[in-house]
């Protein structure tokens, strides 16, 4: 946890209420997201139990399975979940716009992606479990399914996939997406408890952020977000239900689990419209929308993936596609932390107090300032910075500015809180610099040597030219009837 | 037999398998003459006058491998790849027989082409029959796979002690793949390839009498290593004399031991303790003023700041080390930076010292192997007091994951064998 972390904590403890950690939210909550509560049977890894699902808060869909241990009806509870979801995708897929780029062929990205809310981590797993259970399974064949199931698999697959991607906001875990934003006076643990968390932020009138969670921790007034249920609720309620169910399979004892599981599921259904309502209610920080943007191209390209009738996500990462993939999260994790701190004021002060960063007045600047002669000569302007941070830098080090982007300038010295500054960028051409880049005396300015040059890693061998050190070339995957058969559906 | 007759040993024995296997890996604890075995490897292949690529994993490391490379073989022409970024230094320009450039086809045509993985993956179409990866428990295993297609056979030299490669994200999902990109370059090899021969480096030269064993059981209990060197081959001697102050009391120690550990009472702090920040900046700066002479089996020379090592876990550790005020000369570095470096006398500041967790990063047995087996004579180590009963309350409860192989050396035990060994060289600040 850092030092403003630590305090924001504190701080929270003392005055009874979450307090805030950012300036500006840096996730996106699209305009029409889908809130999905799974539920899942106690013990069983990825056996399906309930789930409630939609678009409208005054309207949501509840999905159950009477019996979690009958294969045939997860099925078809998945069939049910694929009745909400897929429409609800195909509704982003048809609005496209033509994007240019340089040097390749323009191509089409989706105006808008679809979002999913889960409430916790978990939530979040369990949507990607349930996705390989599904996404193998076929229409025809043993145990066939309805054909929307494996379709739905392969979305759930690439929302939980995705959702791993440092900055990606098409499924976002409520909880997760709230600590981002908020500090409260527990512990990260506790956190991950979706109504104990609210209760910090947003306690009702009259009551401490402290007591409010409290409160949450009864599970007969906040039943867990789950995927996990209550256990006393397990024993006293949902096992009965489930045993008259399996004593006569009728409407009503299918009514009865559906009741008992709606109980659990409306509070957290409350909570988590709460927290979209809690998020939107902060500003947009300036590069989300740079973000959503990565976003829609990824929804774009599996889009385009299963129009072509591409195979199923593999079971495992192969060799290249493991390399391939961690590379792409690096790449994104890098730039994800670098643009929230240019985006936040707030998250910046965390690399002020470490010295990777500064923030303070102009003192002196010689704009025309030049290295070298000639053809050579080049256009270096230097500013003194006047500073009272504890800078860390070392000389020679790149800086960039987030107030102005393109910026980039090199440390010349730091002494005394005084530092002196080359800019290197972001000039223009000419042989002055164009006009307001570069500070004037007086000017407060900040700088930080995060900046996101990550330099991209060299290509990868196609699959089939794995080399003898990583086992060779994978056996293509063929689909077949053994897919139906894995023991442990 | 001697140390040097052992080392020679295996030396022959791992030329002798290069050409009968499609990889060899060697195992090298710290300062076993690893970049001696990697120079004489590759004057052993370019007698049979294929050429042969080598691969390092920094600059740094790229550098140094060229100039022992052209000093040790000076007939043989050495072909340095680097990156736009890299800026020739001095030392590499005075070689007559090595050629730099960023593009394979500038460098002539040399027998041996040398670059770091990063570049090497940038390089394409091309097969070289030979190829030497050094440090290659330190080499990533997605780096391997973007140049494995470079090379016919390889020799893998690398030291296991030392810290593994790390990612800035999260790895569990390919936990327990053979194909873990994560995993060290040779844990995959190895685990696609478990007929490969492994040999290991019996002897460190650089380890005193002193330190070898402590490292050797802490952090390579099953295979283990001896010094070269006896334990009246090497001394060090201050020719100022000091002034009793607990300072004075710690380098006193350590020349006499080769370990010292100088304790602050303990306390929870930040990262930049400034208590030890200042405290290791002290020692550094009094061992100078003490004008250290080290005697050694190479003969007796003045131990100067550039022969001096602070070590730290952390980047802000070391910025605040060098801001407390210590000699530019000495280096001052965290552990990933100081792999493969020697120094004559090194001064750590504990990775656990003054934490109030022991987190998996802190725990890493190879972070505490580096800092502890840079040195030819003697390490003093700073930390606050309590750390053992730190790691008593943070027994690792990482998740277990199927399908990994067990790593030892374990990261807490590792800890737990070198404080009990630094415990009988305490001095505290009271002394």
């Amino acid at each position: 946890m850092s030092a403003l972390t630590a305090l924001a904590r504190l701080r929270a403890v003392r005055d009874g209420v979450a307090q805030r950690i950012t300036t500006v939210r840096h996730c996106h909550i699209s305009d029409q997201p889908l809130v999905l509560i799974p539920l899942k049977l106690a013990g069983e890894a990825a056996a399906p139990l309930a789930a409630m699902v939609g678009t409208d808060p005054g309207h949501p869909r509840l999905l159950v399975v009477p019996q979690p241990r009958n294969r045939d009806l997860r099925f078809a509870f998945a069939a049910g979940l694929a009745e909400v979801l897929l429409p609800y995708i195909e509704g982003f897929e048809k609005s496209t716009e033509t994007v240019e780029r340089r040097g390749g062929e323009p191509y089409e990205r989706c105006l808008d992606a679809p979002q999913i809310l889960v409430p916790n981590r978990s939530a979040a797993s369990f949507t990607g479990l349930l996705g390989r259970s599904t996404r193998f399974r076929r229409a025809e064949g043993p145990y066939p399914v309805h054909p929307s199931v494996p379709l739905l698999g392969r979305w759930l697959t690439y929302f939980a996939d995705r959702s791993q991607q440092p900055g990606s906001s098409v499924l976002l875990a409520a909880t997760e997406a709230l600590s981002l934003h908020w500090a409260t006076g527990q512990s990260g643990l506790e956190d991950a408890n979706l109504a104990a968390l609210l209760g910090w932020i947003d306690p009702p009138p009259g009551m401490s952020g402290h007591r409010a969670a409290e409160e949450a921790e009864d599970p007969l007034l906040w039943p867990p977000a789950g995927p996990t249920t209550d256990p006393g609720f397990d024993n006293e309620v949902l096992a009965p239900a489930i045993r008259a169910y399996e004593e006569a399979p009728t409407d009503r004892a299918v009514d009865r689990v559906s009741q008992a599981l709606r109980t659990q599921l409306d509070p957290t259904w409350r909570l988590m419209w709460r927290a979209v309502d809690l998020l939107r209610s902060l500003p947009e920080g300036s590069r989300v929308k740079d973000r959503w943007e990565i976003d829609r191209g990824s929804f774009t390209r599996f889009v385009e993936r299963i129009a072509e009738g591409s195979p199923p996500q593999a079971r495992r990462d192969g060799a290249v596609g493991a390399a391939a993939r961690l590379a792409g999260l690096e790449r994104a994790r890098a730039s994800y932390d670098v643009q929230r701190a240019h985006d936040d004021p707030l998250l910046m002060a965390e690399y002020r107090l470490t010295g990777e960063a500064f923030a303070g007045t102009v003192i002196a600047a010689d704009p025309e300032h030049s290295e070298g002669e000639g053809r050579s000569r080049k256009l270096r302007p230097l500013i003194t910075v006047r500073t009272g941070d504890p800078v860390r830098l070392t000389p020679g080090t790149v800086v960039g500015s987030p107030d102005r982007r393109g910026h980039a300038a090199e440390i010349v010295e730091a002494v005394d809180g005084e530092i002196t500054l080359k800019i290197t960028k972001g000039m223009g051409r000419g042989r002055t610099p164009a006009p307001g880049s570069v500070p004037e005396p007086g000017e407060r300015v900040s700088y930080t040597s995060l900046i996101d040059d990550f330099q991209s890693s060299a290509a990868l061998p196609g699959p089939e030219q794995t080399p003898w050190t990583h086992g060779g070339p994978p056996e293509e995957y063929e689909p077949g009837d053994d897919d139906a058969q894995e023991e442990w559906l | 037999m001697t140390p040097q007759q052992e080392a020679a040993a295996v030396v022959d024995a791992v030329l002798a398998d290069l050409p009968r296997h499609r990889g060899v890996v060697v195992d090298s604890p710290p300062g076993a003459g690893k970049s001696t075995l990697v120079v004489k490897a590759a004057g052993h292949i370019a007698e049979t006058g294929e050429p042969l690529m080598i691969v390092a994993q920094t600059n740094e490391q790229v550098d140094d491998l060229v100039e022992r490379l052209a000093a040790e073989h000076p007939d043989l022409g050495v072909g340095r790849l680097s990156a736009s970024g890299y800026i020739t230094p001095g030392r590499i320009l005075a070689l007559p027989n090595v050629s730099v450039a960023g593009k394979l086809p500038d460098l002539g045509d040399p027998a041996v082409v040398i670059a770091t993985a990063d570049k090497w993956a940038w390089i394409g179409d091309r097969t070289w029959p030979w190829a030497i990866v050094d440090e290659a428990y330190q080499m990533r295993s997605d780096k391997l796979l973007r140049i494995a297609s470079l090379f016919e056979r390889s020799l893998f030299v690398g030291d296991p002690g030392q810290l593994d490669p790390f990612s800035i994200v999260d790895g569990d999902r390919w936990a327990g793949l053979s194909w873990d990109p994560v995993q060290s370059a040779v844990s995959v090899l190895l685990r696609h390839n478990p007929d490969l021969p492994v040999h290991r480096l019996p002897v460190s030269w650089r380890l005193p009498a002193s330190a070898a064993p402590v490292v050797s059981e802490a952090f390579y209990p099953f295979t283990g290593f001896r010094a070269g060197t006896g334990p009246a081959d090497r001394s060090l001697e201050f020719t100022v004399n000091g002034m009793r102050t607990p300072f004075d009391l710690a380098l006193e120690e350590a020349a006499g031991s080769g370990w010292a550990l100088y304790e602050l009472p303990s306390r929870h702090t930040v990262r930049t303790d400034a208590e030890a920040v200042l405290a290791t900046a002290s020692l550094a700066t009094r061992l100078l003023q003490r004008s250290p002479v080290a005697h050694s089996e190479r003969g007796s020379h003045p131990v100067t700041a550039d022969r001096i090592a602070i070590g730290a876990a952390h980047r802000d550790q070391v910025a605040a080390i060098r801001a407390a005020g210590v000699p530019p000369e000495i280096t001052v570095d965290t552990a990933n930076r100081l792999q493969g470096r020697e120094y004559d006398v090194t001064i750590v500041l504990h990775p656990l010292s003054g934490r109030r967790d022991a987190t998996a990063f802190h725990l890493e047995s190879g972070r505490l192997c580096v800092l502890a087996s840079r040195h030819r004579h003697a390490c003093v180590v700073v930390a606050r007091a309590g750390i053992p009963e730190l790691l008593d309350a943070h027994p690792s409860a990482e998740p277990v994951q199927l399908g990994v192989p067990v790593k030892f050396p374990d990261g807490w035990e590792a800890n737990q064998a070198v404080l009990a060994h630094l415990s009988k060289h305490r001095v505290t600040p009271d002394d």
